[in-house]
């Protein structure tokens, strides 16, 4: 089958454009790209459309008012089934990307996939353009006792709240920094939980100014500001306290999380001393922001923008084009800005891949919401920037790496030693990065110790350099893949 | 003080329960379709069911598959992430150790 023929060879469709990750950012690709003539394959690892902003409750429990636990839900419903009743597109739920295959330098990249519970079901795409739209997951900087059960991502708290109505906790701190937190504690309160309090390891006065430095840009994005309006409303109603400028230090307990250690933090995170507190919990949901997923746009050659370890993006242009040929990408991978700034981004994506009209008038706006979306993600970022200072809570024993249980001391004899300095070498002494997650959790936060500790990596890419995104068994590789589509 | 399911007959999402039946190292755990594995074992009271190679408990970290520290045997089937494994009437789940596992 040759590119841009249909499936029956009878009519030519328009190019094939595969879409991976349906959040906010793939979905809307998928439907702008589907506007644009093309044939469309959505690939998610979910069983259902809707990424992290719009998750859904599972069929089983035919919930008969989902809509009450989303912002927006009814525009995205009728969105997910336009694209995915759309008689040119193809959604394959429950699969996951595990390879990206540059085989021809000029074209978009083959794309593996497997489908499906065991055996899964090993596939190969062929697109003519590629839209990356994987999103992010949350990072939480090591602190004394965060690998202790009940010390939960403020993301997995989100989660299996809204995913499967399951509350973390009965007595739960939030705690790390940005606007996020905010649904995080209002879910939780909405399971039934008691949130003590939430920690905003940000002082107010730079929350402020970031946010109230150009008020014409937040009324931009006005969808999100109402929003954020309403769970801060929720957060007084149940008169939970909001503590900016305090962070949590240490979790502690036998076995899981008993009690948190709070301490208020200056301007660039240090702790200021004597103004510890110890405060009893049986659950504590940390996020301090979010790191790209940025695997497979690493193997599909993007360039990559950004310097420090933490502000490392995919680069796009105006069309939302990476250096790769045929490899768009879209949402949180380009920037953290939320999810109304990852759809603007995927319509433009998804557009432009399909090979749409450069000068088609419904790109206008669109294009100007992309924009506001980026300027939304600056303020955020300047409104609640990691402190520099925050490894000072950090102790010899803190582990950095969860999987390999590598602590701090570890990672500092490494950068500290010549032999060791170079990172590769460093990660095969230490390990850390080269347990199970293969170092999702634990990559930038090394990458950014070793920075400050005078053994910087020269390749911002190297903590995202996962040539197999995806475990996959022996026996799934040897069993014969099912036929490749064209 | 543990995490639970929200209760049903308060649930504002008016949600239904079909009763799922799965065995946790041998004894039988209750839970309902459509629960993940992670989400069963936090609603049966766990918080905790994976040792790492220094024997510290695990259980739930990113919850969105990512972290690996979730990691369960499902019917056999080693180093399952819990938090993205729907649970089915009759699975068997049991918690691992990281070092039965060998070496990566
Ligand atoms: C756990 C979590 C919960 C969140 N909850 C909220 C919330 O409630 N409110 C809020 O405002 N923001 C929330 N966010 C922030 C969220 O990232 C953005 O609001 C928004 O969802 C970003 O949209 P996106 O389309 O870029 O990515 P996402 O919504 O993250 O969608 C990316 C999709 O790509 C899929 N994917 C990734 N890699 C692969 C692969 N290799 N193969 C196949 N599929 C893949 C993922 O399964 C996912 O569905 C959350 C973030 C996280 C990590
Ligand atoms: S909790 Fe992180 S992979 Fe399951």
């Amino acid at each position: 089958m040759s590119a841009g023929t249909g499936g029956t060879g009878r009519h030519v469709v328009g190019r094939h454009v595969v879409v991976v990750g349906a959040g906010p950012a793939g979905l809307a690709a998928a439907d702008a790209a589907l506007a644009a003539g093309a044939r469309v394959t959505l690939v998610d690892s979910a069983e259902q459309p809707g990424g992290q902003y719009h998750r859904m409750l599972p069929d089983a429990y035919e919930a008969a008012n989902p809509d009450v636990l989303q912002h927006g839900y009814n525009a995205f419903e009728q969105r997910s089934m336009r694209v995915i009743g759309h008689r040119r597109s193809t959604w394959l739920a429950d699969t996951s990307v595990w390879a990206i295959e540059r085989d021809d330098p000029s074209r978009a990249p083959l794309v593996h996939v497997l489908t499906g519970g065991l055996p899964r079901e090993r596939r190969t795409l062929r697109p003519d353009a590629l839209v990356l739209a994987p999103g992010a997951h949350d990072r939480v900087l090591p602190f004394p006792g965060w690998e202790l059960p009940g010390v939960f991502t403020a993301g997995a708290a989100q989660a299996l709240a809204k995913g499967e109505r399951v509350a973390v906790g009965d007595r739960v701190v939030v705690a790390g920094t940005g606007p996020f937190l905010l649904p995080v504690a209002v879910s939780l309160l909405e399971a039934g939980s008691r949130v003590v309090e939430v920690l905003e390891a940000a002082r107010a006065a730079s929350a402020t100014r970031g946010w109230l430095r150009k008020p014409w840009e937040l009324a931009a994005q006005a969808g999100k500001t109402g929003e954020l309006a309403s769970y801060t409303a929720a957060l007084a109603r149940e008169r939970v306290p909001y503590l900016p400028g305090r962070a949590v230090i240490e979790a502690r307990g036998d076995g899981r999380v008993e009690e948190v250690v709070s301490a208020r933090v200056r301007g660039d995170w240090s702790v200021v001393p004597g103004t510890e507190r110890v405060t009893a919990a049986d659950a504590v949901c940390v996020g301090h922001g979010f790191t790209p997923r940025l695997e497979l746009a690493v193997a599909s050659g993007c360039e990559l923008r950004g310097s420090a370890p933490a502000e490392v993006f995919v680069e796009v242009d105006g069309e939302q084009r990476t250096s790769a040929p045929g490899v768009y990408a879209a949402g949180e991978v380009t920037g953290i800005a939320g999810a109304p700034a990852a759809r603007a981004e995927g319509a433009v994506a998804g557009w432009f891949a399909a090979g749409g009209d450069p000068s088609a008038r419904t790109l206008a706006p669109l294009r100007r919401a992309r924009d506001q979306g980026r300027a939304f993600a600056e303020r955020l970022a300047h409104a609640h920037p990691v402190g520099r200072e925050w490894p000072g809570w950090l102790r010899g024993d803190t582990i950095v790496c969860r999987c390999e249980e590598t602590d701090y001391a570890a990672v500092c004899a490494a950068a500290g030693d010549p032999v060791s300095s170079e990172a590769r070498v460093a990660r095969l002494g230490t390990r850390a990065g080269l347990g199970p997650c293969q170092g999702r959790m634990c990559g930038v936060t090394v990458a950014e110790l070793r920075a400050r500790l005078g053994a910087p990596d020269p390749d911002p890419a190297a903590p995202h350099r996962r040539p197999v995104a995806e475990p996959i068994r022996l026996a799934e590789l040897a069993a014969p893949p099912a036929e490749r589509e064209g | 003080m543990s995490p639970r399911l929200v209760p049903h007959a308060t649930d504002p999402v008016r949600r239904m329960e079909t009763p799922v039946t799965v065995t946790v190292d041998g004894e039988p755990v209750r839970g309902i379709a459509g629960q993940t594995v992670a989400g069963l074992l936090l609603a049966s009271g766990r918080t905790a069911w994976r040792a790492t190679g220094s024997g510290a408990p695990r259980g739930v970290f990113c919850g969105i598959g990512v972290c690996f520290d979730c990691l369960v045997t499902v019917n056999g089937e080693r180093d399952v992430r819990a938090c993205r494994r729907r649970v089915h009437e009759g699975d068997a789940v049991s918690t691992q150790a990281r070092d039965e596992r060998g070496e990566r």
